[in-house]
């Protein structure tokens, strides 16, 4: 086995070893195989994992780079695609009973750019159910669990993915982030997840849950290799109409760009409210420190819609997502409920059968919030307060070039203890949704380890396309703070 | 009492665009079961509609065409309902901000003209088709078609400011022909690329408020829109004059047994819960591509009813049936260019060859050589009909065939003046007969003429070298 250990590599790490020839596609995709059958029965972050296909498309890079053939950043490197991303042929299931046994004929934008680039695709990794939750414990293929204390959960929804990143089954992975799912799990375990602009990555073939908010984008274990994946992933896409056309930069020496002068916004409101556990403020606290100590200025600003911004994202989510899960009715592909005598029956019990508890709460909130009569009151009413919420940031970023804030209120939760108790649920996107509702790029990136040993990370928003000052301050964070390390179940011995 | 009906119409016109609304899919009519479909217009997850330019096009063009105010910004919405062949579970369509709006057509009536005014024009896709057990070979289910789905259509929304099926009959053919002169879409309700529902109600004459209306479904004819509204209407007044009450609803139009049949009660209507569909952003057509497809717009029916009309010197009605068609206008006034004498008559052969004509089986050249050789007495009425069907049998040029079959009338009274003399010879006793008196013999004579010249003489030609014989 190498030394030192293939998972502890980063994203660019591997793709440079294959490159330079220290080890073949075949040998790091088997090795990671091995590990994912090992850690698997202990996470659970994979909902299918292709052993057969991974291997054969390592031995036709290997077979290609030999014939001086190789192309892509990510030539050889083995990834995963959260489980949202159609992939062809392969079974995607949004983490859904409905979805079950869906082979889509088509890759989604995200899933053929990650393919073109050379990477080998491990397997689709385990989410909440439709992407609707926060700590992946809502998936029909049972819960994911967090590496860095498997009693916990690892967020959500993409919370497969960044299990699996910090556990190391995976170089790094695409997850969906429509009000944190991407940046929460990132933080609670302990790797960098970012949630670039609307319009930045292409929605196509990913499963919709709210299309409004829904965005693609990397969990990696450093900020350059996120850099490095949303090069890959990020650009134009004719077939999604929101997709927007504007050249993609090359996002790599943003990484190393000094900070020396920047203004690093503080959000009143965010350090304001009762649930932030003093553990996560100091860590957040730390990381300014670390970015003035390097030249930056911190100044306070304010976002004083912010208070609202959790019920507008529970009225326009789930008001969306109850349009684009009503398609899912027995009729032409997935699950379909046996023994129904006639077509309104058979909907309602293939979708009574087919999606869970929370999906199903959603969909009612949803409906009735665009019902006749309520619609001004709670749909159109949440869209005026999202105008005034991208207008506060809008006046943040005349003030700041990035704003820093929390990631989550807390640490990683236990299994189990928010099942019951959806709005307390809620409360763990609250410093990640906003972000959503205007739209801009966010970044969570690792800035310490709780007193009890978990990953805490901080948030860092930056304006419309502007990708390159979030990665020049999570990489000035990342360089000063001493890397969280492997999380304990990836350190276990598991290969020979 | 004496009642009023007030009609409103909402057309559903198929735009002729090569592909769908939101996908490459072929739009084509007539394809085998589900081959043109894709995951986008099937809403597979995931997958997202784009807006296929050329149909904006087509709705733009039509909205100038009909005086309506084009949108900057118009907006699509999902209008959500369960349904086999709407594999979306939502229709795509414009609902709070459509792309056009406030536009009018005029129409001939008995009364003169009138203006029907236009509400709003907006796009939309169309959903697939259900073949239900039995009616289609094999059916063991009802199976789904989805190659209508997301086909583009537009619908235009009439103002209720029709008062007769008549009215409503006009309205509906007018507007067909507007677009089909546009070519942005071919008209044909056989094929249901342009459906009409109609909203209708009565009230006592004077009255200002609107009586309770019912909207009619299911009319793939003009004739049967019109007898819908016809029955509708009666039915309404029969109703109230009965003690009744006129509920709202949507009916069905049952062409065989010719009445409608209620479908669902107001009360059952759905709640659609539209909403902007955030998939598709707002659509912004600028005013330079408006003013650009402005130019694009041809003469339209109205137009070209009053110029034909007024230029050429023919009635209103020929003018009326000679623009009922682009294509036939065009040949007519071809003709005209031809052979420049009595458009008139030029008019009259275009209506009675029309059907031959617009299956271009007949060229201007023929239409004007016609004429011109009638005109002229070359030909008789008789012999050019003749000859017209012969050139659609043989496809030869009219001269040709005239000249080949002989059919040159005998204008010349040089020419007559022996034919004449001879039959004059051969009947001593009926000249002296009419000499005498009996000047209806001129009938008799005529007909001997025309015997002896094996029909090619000209009738009035002989008439006159008679007349200046015997006188």
């Amino acid at each position: 086995m190498p030394n030192p250990p293939f998972h502890e590599w980063t994203l660019i790490e591997a793709a440079r070893k294959i490159r330079d020839g220290e080890i073949s596609s075949r040998e790091l995709t088997a090795a990671l195989l091995e590990r994912i059958a090992a850690l698997e029965p202990k996470i659970n972050a994979y909902i299918t994992v292709l052993p057969e296909a991974a291997m054969a498309r390592a031995a036709a890079c290997d077979e290609e780079r030999a014939r001086g053939k190789a192309s892509g950043a990510l030539h050889g490197v083995p990834v995963g695609l959260k489980d949202i991303f159609c992939t062809r042929g392969v079974q995607t299931t949004c983490g859904s009973r409905i979805l079950a046994g869906f082979d889509p004929p088509y890759d989604a934008g995200v899933a053929s750019k990650v393919l073109a680039s050379g990477a080998v695709l491990l397997g689709k990794h385990n989410m909440d159910e439709f992407a609707m939750g926060s700590s992946t414990e809502t998936s029909h293929f049972g819960p994911t669990r967090n590496p860095w204390d498997p009693s916990r959960i690892p967020g959500g929804s993409s919370g497969g993915t960044a299990a699996s990143v910090a556990a190391g089954t995976c170089f790094a992975g695409v997850g969906t982030d429509t009000g944190g799912s991407i940046r929460q799990p990132a933080a609670l375990c302990g790797v960098v997840g970012l949630k670039p602009t609307y319009g930045r990555v292409s929605r196509y073939g990913m499963i919709a849950f709210a299309s409004s908010l829904d965005q693609a984008g990397p969990l990696t274990r450093s900020v350059a290799d996120a850099a490095a994946m949303l090069g890959i992933i990020a650009g134009h896409d004719r077939r999604d109409s929101t997709s927007v056309d504007v050249p993609v930069p090359d996002y790599l020496p943003a990484v190393s760009r000094p900070v020396r002068g920047m203004r690093i916004g503080l959000p009143r409101e965010y350090f304001e409210g009762a649930g932030l556990d003093p553990e996560v403020k100091a860590a957040v606290e730390r990381a300014l420190k670390i970015l003035t100590d390097q030249g930056a200025v911190a100044v306070e600003v304010s976002l004083p819609h912010t208070e609202y911004a959790l019920s507008t994202y529970y009225l326009i989510a789930p008001a969306e997502a109850s349009s684009n899960l009503a398609r899912y009715d027995g009729v032409r592909y997935g699950h379909r409920a046996e023994g129904a005598s006639g077509l309104i029956e058979m909907m309602s019990k293939t979708r009574a059968e087919g999606f869970g508890a929370e999906v199903k709460r959603r969909i009612m909130i949803g409906t009735y919030a665009l019902s006749a009569g309520y619609y001004e009151a709670f749909y159109g009413k949440a869209q005026k307060v999202r105008t005034l919420i991208r207008r506060d940031f809008a006046a943040a970023f005349e003030k700041a070039d990035a704003l820093l804030t929390p990631t989550t209120p807390t640490p990683a939760f236990r299994i189990g203890e928010k099942t019951g108790d959806p709005l307390t649920m809620y409360l763990s996107d609250i410093y990640t949704i906003p972000c959503n509702l205007a739209g801009i790029p966010g970044i969570s990136v690792p800035c310490g380890l709780s007193k009890s040993g978990l990953p805490i990370g901080a948030q860092l928003l930056a304006k419309h396309f502007d990708e390159e000052t979030l990665f020049a301050v999570a990489g000035a964070v990342e360089r000063a703070l001493p890397a969280p390390g492997a999380a304990p179940v990836a350190s276990a011995p598991v290969h020979k | 009492m004496e009642f009023e009906a007030v009609i409103g119409l909402e057309v559903h016109a198929q735009l002729s665009t090569e592909s769908k609304i939101f996908c490459a899919c072929s739009a084509k009519f007539g394809a085998a079961p589900n081959e043109n479909s894709c995951p986008v217009c099937t809403g597979m997850p995931g997958v997202l509609p784009v807006l296929n330019r050329k149909a904006v096009e087509y709705a733009v063009r039509t909205a100038l065409a009909t005086s309506c105010r084009v949108q900057r910004r118009s907006v699509f919405a999902r209008k959500n309902y369960f349904y086999p062949d709407l594999p979306k579970a939502y229709q795509i369509s414009q609902y709070e901000a459509p792309l056009a709006l406030a536009g009018h057509v005029d129409i001939e009536t008995d009364g003169g003209t009138k203006r029907i005014g236009i509400t709003r024009i907006h796009m939309e896709e169309d959903a697939g088709k259900l073949v239900h057990e039995g009616e289609f070979a094999g059916a063991q289910a009802s199976l789904a078609d989805l190659n209508r789905c997301s086909v583009p259509l537009m619908e235009i929304v009439s103002e209720p400011d029709m008062r007769t099926p008549e009215e409503a009959g006009a309205y509906l053919r007018r507007l067909r022909d507007i677009l089909v002169y546009l070519e942005v879409c071919d008209g044909n309700m056989e094929e249901g690329s342009f459906r009409c529902d109609a909203n209708v109600s009565v009230r006592p004459k004077g009255q200002k408020e609107f009586g309770t209306k019912a909207e009619l479904k299911n009319m793939n004819s003009f004739r049967n829109v019109e007898k819908a509204v016809e029955y509708e209407i009666r039915r309404q007044i029969e109703t109230i004059e009965d003690g009744g009450r006129v509920v709202q609803e949507t009916r069905l139009w049952d062409a065989n047994a010719g009445v409608t049949a209620s479908m669902r009660r107001k009360e059952e209507a759905h709640d659609y819960r539209y909403f902007p569909d955030p998939d598709l952003l707002p659509l912004v057509v600028e005013d330079a591509w408006v003013e650009e497809l402005r130019g694009t717009i041809p003469e339209l029916p109205a137009d070209k009813i009053a110029r034909l009309s007024r230029d050429y010197g023919i009635p209103r009605y020929d003018a009326g049936i000679l623009s009922s068609s682009r294509a036939l206008a065009d040949f007519f006034e071809r003709c005209v260019a031809l052979y420049g004498g009595a458009a008139k008559t030029t008019a009259n052969e275009c209506v009675h060859w029309k059907d031959a004509i617009l299956a271009g089986r007949l060229t201007p050249e023929t239409i004007a050589h016609a004429v011109e050789d009638r005109e002229s007495g070359t030909v008789s009425a008789t012999a050019s009909k003749k000859l017209v069907e012969a050139v659609l049998e043989t496809g030869k040029a009219f001269r040709a065939l005239r000249d080949e079959k002989g059919l040159t009338q005998l204008s010349d009274a040089s020419a007559l003046d022996a034919v004449v003399d001879k039959v004059l010879a051969a009947s001593p006793k009926e000249v002296e007969s009419y000499r005498g008196g009996k000047t209806g013999l001129l009938s008799f004579f005529v007909g001997q003429v025309m015997k002896e010249s094996r029909g090619k003489a000209n009738p009035k030609i002989v008439q006159e070298v008679l007349k200046k014989k015997l006188g």
